[in-house]
């Protein structure tokens, strides 16, 4: 049984978590011809699209209710139909992705009913595009909770209820948010190579994956499109990866009768036979020869890397799922998790590991952890304190802006699996200090 | 820009206006995310003060989603990078102990971080269930013995501009002339609204040493909250970000007699000015007369080396079309420094430029309709696709506008990498924008891959180009 410690600070200090409405749009961001809209004040999206464009490199089509002072005071619901029938005679969207801030949450609008009321009256004109609300204020909850909210209300409003007619081949495929590009591209191409058509919701490889459009387009230009989300119910199964595609994946059974598979973590030789077996049995066929591949690779790098990573203590901060995700396959690998700092203490993930503490917190909790750890494993805001504690960084998570090609590092399956052990490894291996007659590695310097 | 040049593409040039001035409807209210919030424009003006506590009371994004993204560099403390929220909760909004939590944390700092002075930024939450957060300010001043400054811009009332504003009547208000220096002279300055972005004050410091000239203050980059509590006492004021501090340069000169100036230290001439002016204006108010000299002597050398330096890349720069698209207060500046060079702009974004700057570039520039408020991003990226620019200077926000439409971009705004100021920032402008256009990625990145030779001579005839979705396969 995991113990869970939240912080007693009043303030926060180096926040640790990104908000509700940014892990929204994010989710709407892999849909095709999407837009998300954030309803609140301007500079709440101007934020959140600064940071979403220096984490991904690329152009995003975050729009924003532009909530003044009078419309805050008199209430934004005429302002958020103003907004969406503005956006969609102008952009034409197939997809407008409303994610609630905290300010319009606190004044405790119906946002919903009057978004249904507006709906009602307004079928003509918004034929085309789908309206999906994700009430995400960001007093509560973290990235993960937004993009898990968003997904349930895109299934929920977009795909078509009852029980369908089952494609034997069609997988759907729930990601949580701390899949990379890379790990999208990579899970696709390894359920095709068992004959399978993944369907995956939603889907950043194909809209942030380093795309250069041949013009210009409004909107997010690619990710699963539309009529995917709505013909998901005829899937044979569903695949949901990481805590937080639970209520997701709730959702698509709830409405559709698709059965689904949830897998905590994808890293980790174990988690990845599992992965493949349940691809072989769904598919009557056998793992090909390249994933056959693929698995002594991993074998071989878990071989090679144990020597770097054993019995080295590692601070990790991070999302609940990634956490659990990094906790796993540093343990895995005989490092010790010394620190384990989680943005939220919610999530049923945390009640997965095999540690004795998790603490919920901040970058400056994790700091005051850290100190005489080997390695810290967080995102790029990380740095000051790596710089400060003189033990170096190993950049996961969101966001990472000082770094190139962090969207195409794989993370999952056996070649993600090997790739992170190799970058672990390299990171600690670089960082070594050489030994002196005062500091030598032996036992008698260290406190176990 | 009137004169008809061919382009790469070897279509005939037109003026730029017409291509991107919208059709001058005025839209209701802007949905397009770019434009930050009063709150954000008054914590860029802020935040460097760097032995400052900068405490955010906002729910997670206010802060969560904007924190240690500015190029500002410091030469002291770190704790301005530090950052602060209340981070509140949605129990403490609905109970009403958003206010309590607040004086905890100002609390805490004091206690635990030691700052030279504590900021509380009020947002929007806060603001709309009536936080009171200039009384907390003042009673938390009393109690905990260290200034404790309200920053009363929550975002709703406006944009960026005007949290500018409302940064510079906080300092005016609460921080300068609260502190009297014992080291008063006739040959001290306040620089305001420079951001040492990248270090680039540090460029122009080494200048106004060697004149002798001591800056009080300079607001808010790399500055200390002493130096701008004592900010009063300068002789004379350089304002450098048009519109960003001007207001509370106007207010320092009714209060304490300081005469300003604008000015700005981009640009070979536009620095000579700038020293020639500090000069001046510290001799009317009692400085000695040959300062004026000095600075003269110091401007011809230093033009001269300048100048020698920038001859290797005059070739290659010359009659090359810049598309100026900064969020405002700094293009007027870089206009002239680009213009020297021999470059030509052909489009400047003013949205937030004030009249006066409007009025500055119109005069460099001759044409008006060089000038627009702002460029949608479709027009923008129709713009440099169709060849109408040879280098995109702009923000983070429209950088991937330029490259994806395979066009050189370079940083001018908070997140540069490269020190622009003074002679010195000159040379790297240029030297940087040189680089830029001439780097051979382009003509490579322009080339068809090859399986798309011919069938792009097919669509270009037919002229149906589908966006993306042809040579991009995601296995299927
Ligand atoms: S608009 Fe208001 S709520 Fe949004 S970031 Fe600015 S201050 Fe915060």
């Amino acid at each position: 049984m995991v113990n869970i410690f939240s912080q007693t600070k009043a303030a926060a200090i180096n926040s640790l978590k990104s908000s509700q409405p940014l892990g929204a749009a994010l989710a709407f961001l892999g849909i095709d011809g999407a837009i998300p809209m954030i309803h609140g004040s301007q500079g709440c999206a101007s934020f959140g699209l600064v940071l979403l464009g220096r984490h991904f490199s690329e152009t995003i089509p975050l729009h924003t209710t532009a909530m003044d002072e009078i419309v805050t005071v008199l209430g934004g619901a005429d302002r958020l139909e103003e907004a969406i029938l503005t956006l969609k005679t102008r952009v034409k969207p197939r997809v407008i992705g409303i994610c609630t801030s905290a300010l319009v949450e606190t004044r405790d609008d119906d946002i919903a009913g009057e978004l249904l009321k507006m709906k009602g009256g307004r079928v003509a004109e918004l034929s085309g595009t789908e309206v999906v609300l994700a009430s995400s204020p960001d007093f509560a909850g973290a990235m993960e909770e937004g993009w898990s909210t968003a997904v349930a209300a895109v299934i929920e409003e977009i795909t078509l209820p009852g029980e369908h007619p089952r494609d034997a081949t069609k997988i759907a495929v729930l990601p949580g948010s701390n899949l990379t590009v890379a790990d999208l591209e990579h899970l696709r191409e390894t359920i095709e190579r068992f004959g399978l058509n993944p369907i995956i919701l939603p889907d950043l490889s194909k809209s942030l994956g380093g795309i250069i459009p041949e013009q210009w387009v409004a909107t997010t230009y690619g990710g699963t499109k539309v009529d995917e989300i709505r013909h998901l119910g005829s899937a044979i199964r569903c695949i949901a990866i990481g805590e937080q595609m639970r209520r997701p994946a709730e959702a698509l059974k709830r409405i559709t009768g698709v059965p689904y598979v949830l897998f905590g973590s994808l890293t980790g030789l174990k988690n990845a036979d599992r992965f493949i077996s349940l691809l072989a049995e769904i598919s009557s066929e056998e793992a090909p020869l390249s994933i056959r591949r693929r698995r002594m690779q991993l074998q071989d790098a878990m071989l090679d890397g144990h020597f770097h990573l054993t019995g080295k203590r590692i601070a990790i901060g991070s999302d609940p799922d990634r956490l659990v995700q990094f906790i796993d396959f540093f343990t895995g690998m005989g490092a010790e998790v010394a620190v384990a700092v989680s943005t939220t203490g919610m999530s049923r993930a945390l009640q997965s590991v095999s540690l004795d503490t998790i603490h919920t917190g901040d970058l400056w909790n994790l700091e005051h952890l850290a100190a005489g750890t080997d390695l810290l494993v967080t995102h790029s805001h990380g740095r000051q304190a790596a710089d400060r504690l003189n033990i170096p960084l190993m950049r996961v998570g969101f966001p990472v802006f000082d770094r190139l090609g962090n969207q195409h590092k794989l993370t999952i399956l056996y070649q993600g699996t090997r790739d992170l052990i190799y970058e672990a490894a390299n990171i600690i291996q670089a960082s070594q200090h050489r030994p002196s007659p005062g500091r030598t590695d032996s036992p008698l310097n260290m406190e176990v | 820009m009137l004169s008809i040049n061919s382009t790469p593409q070897g279509s005939v040039r037109e003026p730029l206006c017409k291509i991107i001035r919208g059709n001058g409807a005025k839209k209701p209210f802007n949905l397009r995310a770019a434009a930050g919030c009063a709150f954000d424009g008054a914590k860029v003006v802020l935040q460097p003060i760097s032995d400052v506590a900068h405490l955010i009371h906002a729910p997670l994004a206010c802060e969560g989603n904007s924190w240690d993204n500015r190029g500002a560099a410091s030469s002291g403390p770190g704790l301005w990078r530090t950052s602060f929220t209340t981070d509140l909760t949605e129990l403490e909004i609905l109970m009403g102990h958003s206010e309590r939590k607040l004086v905890d944390a100002i609390c805490e700092i004091k206690k635990d971080h030691a700052p030279a002075a504590i900021f509380v930024y009020a947002t929007c939450v806060p603001a709309m269930i009536g936080d009171d957060i200039v009384a907390i300010c003042r009673s938390a001043t009393a109690e905990f013995a260290i200034p404790v400054v309200p920053v009363n811009a929550p975002g709703f009332l406006g944009a960026k501009k005007l949290g500018n504003r409302l940064a510079g009547q906080a300092l005016f208000d609460h921080v300068i002339g609260t502190v009297e220096p014992e080291d008063c002279g006739p040959n001290d300055i306040n620089i305001l609204g420079e951001f040492n972005i990248s270090g680039e004050f540090w460029l122009v410091k080494p200048l106004l040493d060697t004149l002798g000239i001591r800056v009080r203050a300079c607001i808010p980059g790399d500055a200390r909250y002493l130096q701008v509590a004592s900010a009063h006492r300068a002789r004379a004021t350089m304002v450098v970000c048009s519109s960003a501090l001007v207001n509370l340069a106007q207010k320092m000169e009714e209060r304490w007699d300081i005469p300003f100036f604008e000015g700005s230290f981009y640009g070979i001439s536009g620095t000579s000015n700038a020293l020639r002016r500090i000069a001046g204006l510290l001799i009317k108010n009692g400085a000695d007369s040959e300062l004026l000299d000095r600075a003269e002597a110091l401007i011809s050398v230093e033009e001269n080396r300048a100048w020698k330096r920038l001859e290797i890349f005059r070739a290659g720069l010359k009659g090359k079309r810049v598309l100026l698209n900064t969020g405002g207060v700094k293009s007027w500046s870089l206009v002239h420094a680009l213009l020297e060079i021999g470059m030509e702009i052909v489009a400047t974004s003013v949205k937030k430029s004030t009249d006066d700057d409007r009025g500055r570039i119109k005069q460099v520039l001759k044409e008006e309709c060089h000038l627009h408020d702002s460029i949608a991003p479709s027009r923008l990226y129709s713009t440099l696709t169709g060849g109408k620019a040879d280098i995109m200077l702009s923000g983070g926000r429209t950088q991937f506008i330029a490259l994806k439409a395979k066009v050189p971009w370079l940083d001018i705004n908070q997140e540069r990498r490269h020190a622009y100021a003074g002679y010195e920032g000159m040379v790297q402008l240029v030297r940087q924008t040189y680089l830029a256009i001439h780097n051979p990625i382009w003509t490579e990145l322009r080339e068809p891959a090859p399986w798309e030779r011919h069938r792009d001579a097919n669509i270009r005839k037919h002229g149906e180009r589908e966006p993306y979705r042809i040579p991009l396969q995601f296995g299927h």
